[in-house]
């Protein structure tokens, strides 16, 4: 049903990303989140009175405060009092609801925001309180052990070996390269051990970081952007939470989000994958049925920078971005949530042929 | 471009306790969840999407629940959104599902909203410590006394108002088989009698903690068309924000929210809410709020909300029956209770509010606000379509 043809189109105009960090002490959410909503807004020449609709993604776990994203709020400049909403999700949902508030005609541009610190506490810990808090959340699972499980599983199932996951590693990193905003980029040792089978080459960096996306409709968006990034399908599917009721080799949500969003109807270009972990990428690349000649996270992906809640968000931004730019003509953005790829989103973005 | 109309086919809550012991988060959400699905006899297979809502996570200990909860709630394969805007949150859960009914990205969305309060302790969950805010804020009611000071002072209304409305909605609750508090031997002396918490805010004007969930059915034309109950329609909804802290905020009567009702009544073609809605579920989290929100809402000029109240206008048999279910001061699983009152308004128009049923409701406007009075969200839903 998502991808069927629609009578409003709906663009990802501009997208900006903070650089991302280690720690950012010396910053609250709200002084990192500023300069990103100052960028989209500068870039499309809007004003925060000019926004029809708004809408976030953070999360208070990571915050350590209850409502943590009123603060972020203030922020924004919401005087006069705009149309607002949050969702306690990374931000790609966020512009998931934005695009379905467009959609209703009762909005053509939105501005789309999501922010995380990793850096004041530890977030391997923290992602445990995401779990079944009766039975498995008091063992405290930690979110890299979670990963390991789903790595092993996928070389027991012999769909890649430790070798193969330290070249996607390898390909993330050097990709990122050419991303000023990458936290780790260029060669980074593969290292020991974290949890058998990830080597902390396999693991995402912990860090800090925001980002912004402007969303606007139809005429609009051509006013707004020489080559707006168009979206043609956006769908997002759950699994279920017990690891224990999966096969963690597949990611079944990833391909049903991916055929609604009408990501097989043609072949894309470029595809942004939000894998933490290296063995992810294995799992999500067999999903989506990409091949060899796509080009798979030129940004470098959550294994170059993993700013927990914006990540996602930064996906579709990237995506986006490559199409702004004339890099890309069909690109697929994905975002996920929850152990071992539990929630999975997929977009579709076009710009006009050339 | 044309929006797909919204209706409300299916409406189910929990029994609300101060401590629901006996079933655990996901217990609580697929008992809300089962009643709607009965009430618009569908099945989980029914249902395309589902959108929740709860506030904070700090209430439960549980980081993004809607994660553990797919299962619970019959989402996996589906999507399934979180939303998070303090307490409006009930309320904004509910748009979020309109929305994707109206814009016909689906068409038949579970939403439901929750809180077990029993898991933590609110008073301390909302006394958020410092450098983030002034310390000593003891809870949300030390947050608003200041704010209804200002009130009473700026409308000279008599101080018993606030016990009014508190022994209004203790007793409409008693009429409400799913509220939380049923004091039987409620008097107006009684209220007035109770412990100052947080002057002038006395103990029976206050809200209760409460474990509780709610749950609605939503739906396009073709779902109401099968629907085997009256549905409710959707005629108008919106949200609005604005700044927690600066130096232009109206506490009292905040901007945001009287610009969220003048859009609600702009969608459903109202220009005088006094009289063509008939019916009103407002979140009252501390008694003096309803002749606060009166005024916010249009019902009444500034200054002459407590009129309204004092003269029983608000009362169940009155011209203009406000949280005719009992309340926020009489149920209140604070991410839930937005959305208890989206439903209520809901149930009354459908006719199907039991013994608190107003007569006739053909109109009913739900709202639900939230944060430092800074977060909005409502909606109009009547007994027809919006275009008949």
């Amino acid at each position: 049903m998502t991808s069927a043809p629609r009578d409003r189109e709906i663009a990802v105009v501009a997208f900006a990303q903070t650089d991302h960090r280690r720690t950012s002490d010396e910053f609250s959410e709200v002084e990192m989140l500023m300069p990103v909503l100052h960028e989209v807004l500068h870039a499309t020449g809007l004003k925060t009175a000019d926004i029809d609709f708004t809408c976030s993604g953070s999360s208070d776990y990571l915050a350590g405060r209850a409502f943590s994203f009123t603060l972020a709020l203030d922020g924004v400049g919401a005087w006069p009092p705009i149309s607002e909403s949050h969702v306690e999700m990374d931000g790609a949902w966020a512009l998931y609801e934005a695009w379905t508030k467009l959609l209703t005609g009762d909005a053509d541009t939105a501005l789309v925001y999501a922010y995380g610190k990793s850096s004041p506490g530890s977030v391997r810990d923290v992602l445990t309180r995401q779990l079944d808090p009766y039975y498995v959340a008091p063992l405290w699972p930690d979110s890299v052990a979670l990963a390991a499980l789903q790595a092993q599983a996928l070389i027991d199932a012999g769909d890649t070996d430790e070798p193969a996951l330290a070249a996607i590693a390898s390909r993330n990193r050097a990709a990122a390269t050419g991303n000023p905003h990458a936290q780790l980029r260029g060669p980074v040792p593969q290292g020991d051990h974290l949890v058998q089978p990830l080597r902390t080459g396999d693991c995402p960096p912990i860090g800090d970081g925001a980002a912004a996306v402007i969303l606007a409709a139809g005429d609009r968006a051509r006013e707004l952007c020489a080559r707006p990034a168009w979206i043609r399908g956006i769908d997002h599917r759950i699994e279920a939470h017990g690891l224990g009721v999966r096969d963690l080799t597949d990611s079944p949500s990833t391909r049903l989000a991916a055929e609604r969003a009408g990501a097989f109807e043609r072949p894309v270009d470029t595809a942004e994958l939000h894998a933490p972990f290296t063995a992810q990428e294995v799992v999500l690349r067999k999903a989506l049925r990409l091949g060899e000649d796509v080009d798979v996270n030129p940004s470098g992906g959550a294994l170059a920078a993993n700013p927990v809640m914006a990540a996602g968000l930064i996906r579709i931004g990237e995506a986006a971005a490559r199409i702004h730019r004339g890099a890309s003509d069909r690109a697929l953005a994905h975002a996920t949530s929850g152990p071992c790829l539990q929630q999975n989103l997929v977009a579709v973005l076009e710009g006009e042929p050339r | 471009m044309s929006k797909e109309p919204v209706a409300v086919v299916g409406i189910g809550q929990t029994r609300h306790a101060a401590a629901r012991r006996d079933v655990s988060l996901a217990g609580l959400v697929r008992e809300a969840a089962r009643r709607a699905l009965r009430d618009a006899e569908l099945t989980w297979a029914g249902i395309d999407a589902v959108v929740i809502g709860k506030a904070p996570d700090f209430f439960e200990g549980v980081m993004m629940p809607e994660l553990y909860l797919a299962d619970a709630l019959g989402a996996v394969g589906k999507p399934m959104l979180r939303v998070h805007t303090a307490g409006s949150v009930g309320g904004s859960t509910a748009l979020v599902a309109a929305n994707l009914v109206a814009a016909r990205v689906h068409g038949t969305v579970l939403t439901l909203a929750f809180e077990k309060q029993s898991e933590s302790n609110a008073m301390w969950g909302l006394s958020l410590p410092i450098p983030f805010q002034q310390p000593l804020l003891a809870g949300a009611g030390g947050f608003f006394a200041p704010h209804i000071r200002a009130y009473m002072r700026r409308s000279g209304a008599p101080e018993t108002v606030g016990a009014l409305v508190a022994y209004k909605d203790r007793r409409n609750a008693l009429k409400n088989p799913y509220a939380h508090l049923h004091e039987h031997d409620i008097t107006l002396d009684r209220v007035m009698a109770s412990p100052m918490l947080w002057d002038p805010v006395r103990y029976s004007e206050t809200c209760p903690s409460s474990d509780g969930a709610c749950a609605m059915i939503l739906t396009d034309r073709a779902g109401a068309a099968r629907a085997p109950h009256p549905p409710a329609w959707m005629l108008g909804g919106a949200m609005r924000s604005e700044p927690t802290l600066f130096a232009g905020k109206d506490f009292v009567s905040p901007q945001a929210g009287r610009d969220c009702a003048a859009d609600v009544y702009r969608q459903a073609g109202i220009t005088d809410p006094r009289r063509e809605i008939d019916g009103a579920e407002i979140y009252v989290p501390f008694s003096w709020y309803e002749p606060m929100w009166l005024e916010n809402l249009g019902f009444a000029g500034e200054g002459e909300g407590w009129k309204l109240t004092e003269a029983g206008v608000t009362e169940l048999d009155g011209d203009l029956p406000v949280n005719m279910s009992g309340g926020v001061l009489s149920t209140n699983p604070i991410g839930a209770s937005g959305m208890i009152r989206f439903a209520e308004a809901a149930l009354q128009v459908r006719g199907q509010a039991g013994e608190h049923q107003v007569d006739g409701a053909r109109r009913v406007l739900g709202h639900a606000y939230g944060g430092g009075s800074q977060f909005f969200s409502m909606w109009l839903v009547g007994d027809r379509p919006p275009d008949s």
